[in-house]
């Protein structure tokens, strides 16, 4: 039986205290031990980006890290994005530009899209492309989504050019 | 995107609005099937064959039985025997026995990945140390990994009863042949002024699901059990599971969680009897998923094929003889699409003599599932890279050679009666007429590629049911899971006749318990079909409606009519009522409305689609980049347009990734070598460009709507579209797939050298 | 009459014939007749009294569903298809 670590690190915005066993990944803790499904394990291997969460604001496949090494960290999930039950700018692109199919990359790939224009807030497509490279989806082919963090970026820079703008 | 839906006298459909359970998704409260979680549950894990062919001598339990935390094992000695035939379930036909065999081994494993046994634990790492501490002895035979190895004389073989009705009682690896035949071939190439003929083989690939396979069962101790699993068929869950378990269909139900991708391969079973077999036993639910490596190692990818080509045109561009050979790769159980592909692989073109024979051959591979269009892709590659050849050699642009021999309303078929209207000739113009075709592409290694695909879609039977609510609000419920944004097309339909906004009509999809038989979301069935029985429903509500609006207006039903969500009196004297207005009267005059629909739908329209891809070719490594690339596609009617284009992209991204890069990579033991997205490469963001889509409006005159799946078919063209863009960049015909670096510097380098020595002599 | 369009790998019961002209009102009258014409076909046909799972009929252009209880005009065209989908389980 393996013991469990107590462990103390920021979740969304709020200090929260948990235990785990060593071996688990910090995808499962959050995931069963947490019960913060919105990540997803894909493959389990870093490659897919499903389970994509920011760890001091720096975009991480949680399937890599382990639970353990939460301590001491600020975390975001998609669980995390909407600000009191409000969609950030992200997510309701992704909804208007119907950026999502299964759905089940689309976690991954909010956050991804997060860490991008948090350091880049006026992305070429080709830097979208680059940055959303670990991310796989299988559904939509990329297009609305690449599309969507281009609206999004736009519109968070100037908030309702976004609109204007042609596609 | 150049989308060119009209809204013609339509309200709601062909508008774009956000999906409803879109919230869900982007804040990650949506629950897919690995989000569940029960009071007491145990996790499972699989025990799984390292060998392509082998013996099972024995299986030994015990030392994993007592690791602390195990609380059950099972192996096929606990499931019940199953017969050797063939059954119908759903949209398709199984064999009892194989279906069993691929669920838990018996006395034989067939590939590496093959499920021999299950264990539950309370928690997943201790399973998979339980999995560590089994014991299987095994008497490892010779594997036999391609068709022309499986067909040799003296191949080993794989199953010991399987026949085919031209061996006889001959045991063979070879479980059906299929053939179509039409009017004189020898005439026909003798009318020949050109004559092209191509060996062709492509690789297994996977449908790529980001979302591995799962499954919670929880078996009551009164028999009733419940299984919540993504699937794209929560009624084939339940008849495939009953048939393994020896359990009545009615003891099953299965909720299905929504679905992170399916394409074809969540249309059958793998966990879910094994979590039911050990909810049995432990008294617990219990909780199983797939790993990546056991998604690729162990669920059903789509066949390789080996397809020989012959085809003659006269030197006007017409199309005389066609002359195919094909084995696909069934896996190790019967059962590939190659039917499938023998009646796609030149289904666009009127051909007045052609033989094709079709083989389903097993191999040591896992046995092969459903993707997109199942069996029309491989097809395709061949067919269509060989009609480039052809209008080459004729002097005529592809695009003319494939709308001069194109099928229209009335052409025959490969099998079957001729056509309804369809509208593939249309998809041609629309290429033809595109930004894309028409623009020069400039500069060196760069090539443009065209193909074109079919498929026929599917009809199947649906269930629906309306309710009206007393705010005046709709809920439209049905059994398709949604992978693609099927739920907002069934409540726009349901909006659109109804005349309410499509905000105030909620689309749930249910369990197999709270709606009537739904097959598969699969054969781009489910706006077609399930959407014919929305609309079904959506009437029946509003015959429901008049009614109560004529016992209201004490008037006969046929004096009272419903337009644009209202209800008149015909020849006026009473204010209309909107639903809203009626909702409160509807206990007094006889209860609550609830229209309902169950349909076996007939009429389906067959889809087509035409691609056309820019690539530029990197001559030192002979990787591609897909520079541009456009796909038109005969939708019948656009419901929901975005998510139209949705399928036409994502089936074209796979169809790019299948050329490229795609296959699986088996060692001469018979191991996979490459099980994780690292190695098994689809296409990133990075290797694609936008993906332009035309949606061609043709309507299907058997559906209320016009409504033709789209789903599938463009999947079918693009992996031709490379391989011709390929040619026309650096003058090679790649004849395998993927035509990824490694295989297409050989090919280039041959050619290279080739044409210098030719170059020399002279 | 109502015409059968007899399936590649079956024509060897017909002697190379791919049209038939063939009586019936109901798609079982059309097996039994072909059956008695071609002894032999039939069963290429049925099982366990109906149409093979692994096979779909198709009456003038739809496919039906009903088996061997469909009806048939007197002019009606006839195919036997593989059933298609996913093949085999």
């Amino acid at each position: 039986m393996s013991k469990k670590t107590a462990v103390e690190a920021t979740i969304n915005g709020e200090p929260v205290e948990f235990l785990c066993e060593p071996r688990q990944s910090l995808l499962e803790t959050l995931r069963d031990v947490l019960e913060l499904t919105g990540s997803k394990e894909g493959c389990l291997t870093g490659d897919c980006g499903a389970c994509t969460v920011l760890v001091d604001g720096r975009a991480v496949c949680s399937c890599l890290m382990l639970g353990v090494e939460a301590q001491g960290k600020n975390i975001t999930t998609v669980e995390g994005l909407a600000t009191k039950g409000v969609l950030s700018v992200l997510q309701n692109k992704f909804l208007e530009d119907a950026a999502l199919q299964c759905g089940i990359c689309t976690p991954g790939f909010l956050v991804s899209a997060k860490a991008l224009l948090d350091r880049n807030p006026n992305p070429t497509e080709h830097e979208v492309r680059y940055a959303l490279a670990g991310n796989l989806c299988r559904c939509t082919g990329y297009d609305k989504i690449v599309r969507a963090v281009l609206d999004a970026a736009r519109d968070i820079r100037s908030p309702g050019e976004a609109k204007a703008a042609a596609r | 995107m150049a989308a060119s839906t009209t809204t013609g006298n339509f309200k709601v459909i062909g508008t774009r609005p956000i999906r409803h359970d879109g919230v869900d998704k982007v804040t990650g409260r949506a629950k897919f099937g690995a989000d569940y979680a029960f009071p007491g549950m145990l996790h499972g894990k699989v025990l799984r064959s390292p060998h392509a062919h082998a013996i099972i001598k024995s299986i030994n339990v015990d030392k994993a039985l007592k690791l602390p935390g195990v609380q059950a094992i099972v192996t096929s000695k606990d499931l019940p025997p199953a017969e050797n035939k063939l059954e119908q379930a759903g949209e398709m036909t199984i064999n009892p026995m194989y279906l069993s065999m691929n669920i838990l081994a018996r006395d034989k494993v067939l590939y590496d990945g093959h499920a021999i046994a299950a264990v539950a634990a309370t928690s997943p790492h201790i399973a998979e140390e339980a999995l560590r501490l089994s014991e299987v002895e095994y008497e490892v035979l010779p594997p036999v990994m391609a068709v022309d190895a499986a067909t040799r004389p003296g191949a080993p073989i794989l199953l010991n009863d399987l026949r085919n009705p031209e061996e006889g009682d001959k045991p063979t690896n070879v479980a059906q042949h299929y053939q179509f035949k039409r009017g004189d071939v020898a005439a026909g190439f003798k009318a020949a002024d050109y004559v092209i003929e191509r060996e062709f083989n492509t690789a297994m690939v996977h449908q790529g699901y980001i979302e591995p396979h799962n499954a919670v069962g929880i078996y009551n101790p009164d028999g009733q059990a419940t299984i919540y699993c993504s699937t794209q068929g929560p009624v084939i869950v339940r008849s495939l599971s009953a048939q393994v378990l020896g359990m009545p269909v009615g003891k099953i139900k299965v909720v299905p969680a929504e679905i992170g991708g399916g394409f074809g391969g969540k249309t059958t079973i793998y966990l879910e009897p094994l979590s039911l077999l050990l909810s049995k036993k432990t008294g617990a639910p219990v909780k199983l998923t797939m790993s990546r490596a056991e998604v690729l190692r162990a669920s059903g990818p789509t066949p390789g094929a080996k397809i020989k080509v012959k085809m003659g045109a006269t030197r006007d561009g017409k199309l005389v003889a066609a002359e195919i050979w094909m084995a696909y790769q069934a896996g190790a159980f019967p059962g590939s699409p190659v039917g499938a592909g023998a009646m796609c692989i030149i289904a666009p073109y009127t051909v007045e003599n052609f033989v094709i024979d079709a083989y389903d051959v097993v191999v040591n591979r896992p046995k092969t599932a459903s993707y997109r269009a199942p069996g029309a892709t491989q097809a395709a590659f061949a067919s269509e890279t060989v009609i480039d050849e052809l209008a080459e050699k004729c002097g005529i642009d592809p695009i003319d050679f494939r709308i001069k021999n194109g099928v229209k309303e009335g052409s025959p078929q490969v099998v079957g009666p001729p056509f309804k209207r369809i509208g593939f000739i249309q998809t041609c113009e629309a290429i033809k007429n595109s930004d894309h075709y028409k623009s020069k592409l400039t500069g060196k290694f760069r090539g443009r590629g065209v193909a074109s695909g079919f498929w026929f879609n599917a009809g199947m039977q649906s269930s629906a049911i309306v309710n009206i609510h007393a705010d005046g609000t709709a809920s439209v419920v049905t059994g398709s899971p949604d992978i693609g944004g099927t739920r907002a097309s069934m409540a726009m339909i349901t909006a659109e006749v109804l005349g309410l906004p499509v905000t105030d009509v909620r689309p749930i999809v249910t369990d197999t318990d709270s709606i009537g038989h739904t097959d598969v979301t699969g054969g781009s069935r489910v706006t077609f079909a399930t959407g014919m029985a929305v609309y079904e429903a959506a009437k029946d509500a509003e015959r429901q409606l008049i009614e109560r609006a004529a016992k209201v207006w004490e008037k006969k039903p046929d004096e009272v009519e419903f337009r644009a969500g209202m209800l008149h009196a015909k020849g006026g004297g009473v204010p209309p009522l909107s639903i809203k207005q009626l909702a409160p009267r509807f206990a007094r005059t006889g209860g609550p409305i609830t229209g309902r629909a169950s349909v076996s739908a007939r009429g389906v329209g067959p889809g087509f689609a035409t691609s056309v891809v820019d690539v530029e070719v990197d001559p030192d490594t002979g990787k591609v980049q897909v520079l541009r690339c456009t796909v038109a596609q005969d939708a019948g009617k656009a419901i929901h347009p975005s998510y139209v284009e949705g399928q036409m992209q994502g089936g074209t991204a796979q169809g790019i990734g299948w050329a490229l890069n795609e296959e699986y990579f088996y060692d001469d033991k018979g191991t996979l070598r490459n099980s994780g997205f690292l190695d098994y490469r689809i296409p990133t963001c990075l290797d694609l460009p936008m993906i332009e889509t035309i949606v061609v409006e043709e309507p299907n005159p058997g559906h209320p709507l016009g409504v033709r799946g789209v789903g599938e078919v463009s999947i079918v063209p693009p992996v031709a579209a490379v391989a011709n863009a390929i040619y026309r960049a650096v003058g090679v015909r790649m004849t395998q797939t993927p035509m990824s670096p490694p295989k297409l510097l050989k090919a280039m380098l041959k050619h290279r050298s080739a044409t210098q020595h030719s170059a020399a002599a002279d | 009459m109502p015409t059968v369009v007899i399936p590649a790998l079956m024509r060897k019961f017909t002697g190379g014939v791919e049209r038939v002209e063939v009586p019936g009102k109901t798609i079982r009258e059309l097996v039994n007749r072909l059956g008695e014409r071609f002894p032999g076909i039939d069963q290429q046909l049925l099982e366990d009294g109906d149409i093979r799972s692994s096979i779909a009929v198709s009456i003038d252009g739809e496919i039906a569903t009903g088996g061997v209880l469909d009806a048939v005009g007197e002019n009606s065209e006839v195919h036997f298809i593989p059933a298609i989908g996913g093949g085999q389980l």
